[in-house]
């Protein structure tokens, strides 16, 4: 369970959350939406842990544990998984190395055995199948030379390898053709079970098609102004977010 | 310690005295004085300021060093302050272990250089038949030293038409030290060497490489040296290019921390036309540490169509750290490629964020990042055996750092 609770954060003395407050109970999809600088991208990064944002105030715990105490790295061993809206290149890195690296770091911090480079290139090679990913994507280095739909690819094939409790996937969809659309959906979806939330943060209802979450939330001006089942992405699409800062 | 007191210890003199030539380099050196910063090559690297600190004299005979001597994955030759040690080397069909005896030097010799003619005694003289692949050697330098010793080594490399050699040359040791190898290559029409070193001494020993390479057409020399080691470091080569279509390439990457002091230059003279010169130098200066590169390209009148290359980064770990570099082409052909490059920076806290936000922890995250800043460098060591000797030094230079 994710629980927000009066969550402000301020960039370079800028607030840009004014209290937000908001639980995904495990097993559920919440989508949040709202317009352009509504706070979107800061909200998923206060939760993962980026420097340079300022919390000022409130809570946000998982599954009990204090998340804004803990490193980045700890979150991730906790199960937290952030989905870059701009997947960062890593010049040098082969992502196979990359991945399993993050995997073992993983397994050891929640104290279960490392992975040796064969059983690790069979579920990674399983996971690649699945996502239709081109087989070289593993040799090649990180997001380096990839194209936009191929560096969402890589962050959904990072996702079903380290398997999180819950992932923030931000703006994901952006860059994404329907069929790639269609791929990162089909490997969120996978994950969805009992110990799986996410919270999908999205500029557009198109993804909310494949990903049906189970709450909509509205962002704007750094607060949520709005709630409401996955039937709210439709209404939302239909009318915008004009008049919802002001509430 | 001066150069003159220096020479003038007995035992010094009595070897330089056996020989007009020898005389002859230890009086240009006497001339000059060590090396200081009002001399324009050595303008970053002040030798004579370490150098005057320490007690100099000859090296004492190789102990039983045998525990020192790093693991290697082929033939090797080893060298124990300044020795040959036959019962840890390979005898090798190619090779002459030789006494050395310099011969007449003229005025234009580097200062270093003098110093090692004037009083290097041993080397390896390679000398690799038209057309024969000699495979990979280790050539280690092992310096054990209980005092100030001068180890000088003098190695001559000679590959004749076509033939091919790959040298794997590991430098290292204890105590305090000048180790001052000089190597004298000589690539006639296509012959390919591959020269991968790796300078790791003692954390209180100065290391200053001299090496003079001659490549014929179509030859080519590969290299690559890593610097982990020393306080005082110079990796210096001189490549001339002598006939038309022959290949250089002097990569380099440096990992130096503490007050550690690692300096690279390069002198790549295309004397000929068609020629191509590559280097990717990359420093990795933690803190205080302080690195230099100086990279000239001379292009001469007739090196038309030349192609050079030069791309030198750093990245800087702390505050502290500093970066000298110094480019500079030469330039009197007309139809000529050559580009030069600098770039200096931190991690890439984007970068780092990614790594962590994965689960990998902070160190573990700035290690990869820097190994992965080495690679482009890296990237002419084909050769497995060398690949190792490097892999294992940068996690050992790590895992001593921990930064």
């Amino acid at each position: 369970m994710l629980e927000i609770k009066g969550l402000t954060a301020e960039i370079e003395g800028k607030e840009i959350l004014r209290g937000i407050d908001l639980a995904v109970p495990n097993g559920e999809i919440h989508a949040i939406m709202g317009p352009n600088g509504a706070g979107k991208s800061t909200l998923s990064y206060v939760l993962s842990g980026r420097d340079g944002y300022k919390v000022t105030g409130g809570s946000v715990t998982f599954d009990g544990h204090d998340l804004l105490a803990m490193e980045p790295e700890a979150r991730a061993a906790s199960g937290v998984f952030l989905a870059f809206q701009y997947p960062v290149e890593l010049p040098g890195v082969g992502n196979a190395n990359f991945i399993r690296t993050a995997l073992n770091a993983v397994r050891r911090a929640r104290g279960e055995p490392e992975l040796d480079a064969v059983a690790f290139l069979k579920e990674a090679r399983t996971a690649i199948k699945a996502l239709k990913m081109p087989d070289d994507m593993l040799k090649r280095n990180v997001n380096v030379g990839f194209s936009g739909g191929e560096k969402k690819r890589n962050e959904i094939l990072q996702m079903a390898l380290l398997k999180p409790s819950l992932a923030l996937l931000d703006e994901t969809d952006s860059g994404l053709d329907i069929d790639a659309l269609k791929i990162v959906s089909d490997g969120v979806n996978a994950l969805r079970g009992p110990n799986f939330s996410a919270l999908v943060i999205t500029h557009y209802q198109r993804l909310l098609d494949h990903i049906v979450p189970d709450r909509v939330h509205v962002l704007a001006g750094g607060k949520i102004v709005r709630s409401g089942g996955a039937d709210l992405a439709l209404e939302l699409e239909a009318h915008g977010y004009a008049g919802l800062e002001a509430a | 310690m001066t150069v003159d007191t220096f020479f003038d210890r007995s035992d010094v003199a009595s070897l330089v005295g056996g020989s007009v030539h020898r005389e002859a380099a230890a009086s240009l050196i006497r001339s000059q004085g060590w090396p200081t910063r009002r001399n324009e090559a050595w303008h970053f690297t002040d030798l004579n300021a370490r150098l005057r600190t320490l007690d100099l004299a000859l090296p004492a005979p190789p102990p039983d060093a045998a525990s020192l001597v790093p693991e290697t994955t082929g033939p090797r030759l080893v060298f124990v302050n300044g020795r040959y040690v036959e019962g840890l080397s390979h005898s090798l069909p190619f090779v002459t272990l030789r006494a050395f005896e310099p011969g007449p030097c003229g005025s234009a010799i580097l200062p270093m250089v003098a110093l090692n003619s004037a009083i290097a005694t041993e080397g390896a003289a390679f000398e690799i038949a038209e057309g024969s692949d000699a495979g990979v050697v280790f050539l280690v330098s092992v310096a054990d030293a209980t005092y100030d010793s001068v180890i000088s080594l003098r190695h001559r490399i000679v590959l004749q038409a076509d033939a091919k050699l790959t040298i794997v040359e590991i430098a290292q040791g204890r105590g305090v030290y000048l180790h001052n190898p000089v190597l004298e290559i000589e690539l006639a029409a296509g012959a390919v060497l591959k020269h991968y070193r790796l300078q790791n001494e003692s954390i209180d020993a100065v290391h200053v490489t001299t090496i003079l390479v001659d490549i014929g057409t179509r030859a080519q020399y590969e290299a690559f040296t890593l610097t982990c080691g020393a306080k005082l470091g110079r990796n210096e080569i001189h490549a001339s290019l002598r006939g038309p279509n022959a290949d250089v390439h002097l990569n380099a990457a440096q990992l130096l921390s503490g007050v550690q002091h690692g300096d690279i230059t390069t002198v790549v003279a295309h004397h000929a036309p068609n020629c191509s010169s590559r280097q990717t130098v990359k420093s990795v200066l933690a803190g205080a540490a302080r690195g230099v590169f100086q990279g000239r390209i001379e292009v001469d009148r007739v090196a038309q169509k030349t192609d050079g290359y030069q791309m030198n980064q750093a990245l800087l770990l702390s505050p502290d750290a500093e970066i000298d570099c110094k480019p500079e082409l030469e330039i009197f052909a007309d139809d000529v490629k050559c580009s030069h490059g600098a770039t200096i920076g931190a991690l890439d806290p984007e970068q780092l964020f990614y790594l962590r936000s994965r689960g990998i922890p902070e160190a573990e995250a700035r290690a990869i990042l820097i190994r992965a800043f080495l690679d482009e460098a890296l990237e002419p060591v084909t050769d497995h055996a060398a690949r190792e000797v490097f892999e294992t030094a940068i996690t050992e230079w790590w895992h001593r750092n921990k930064l």
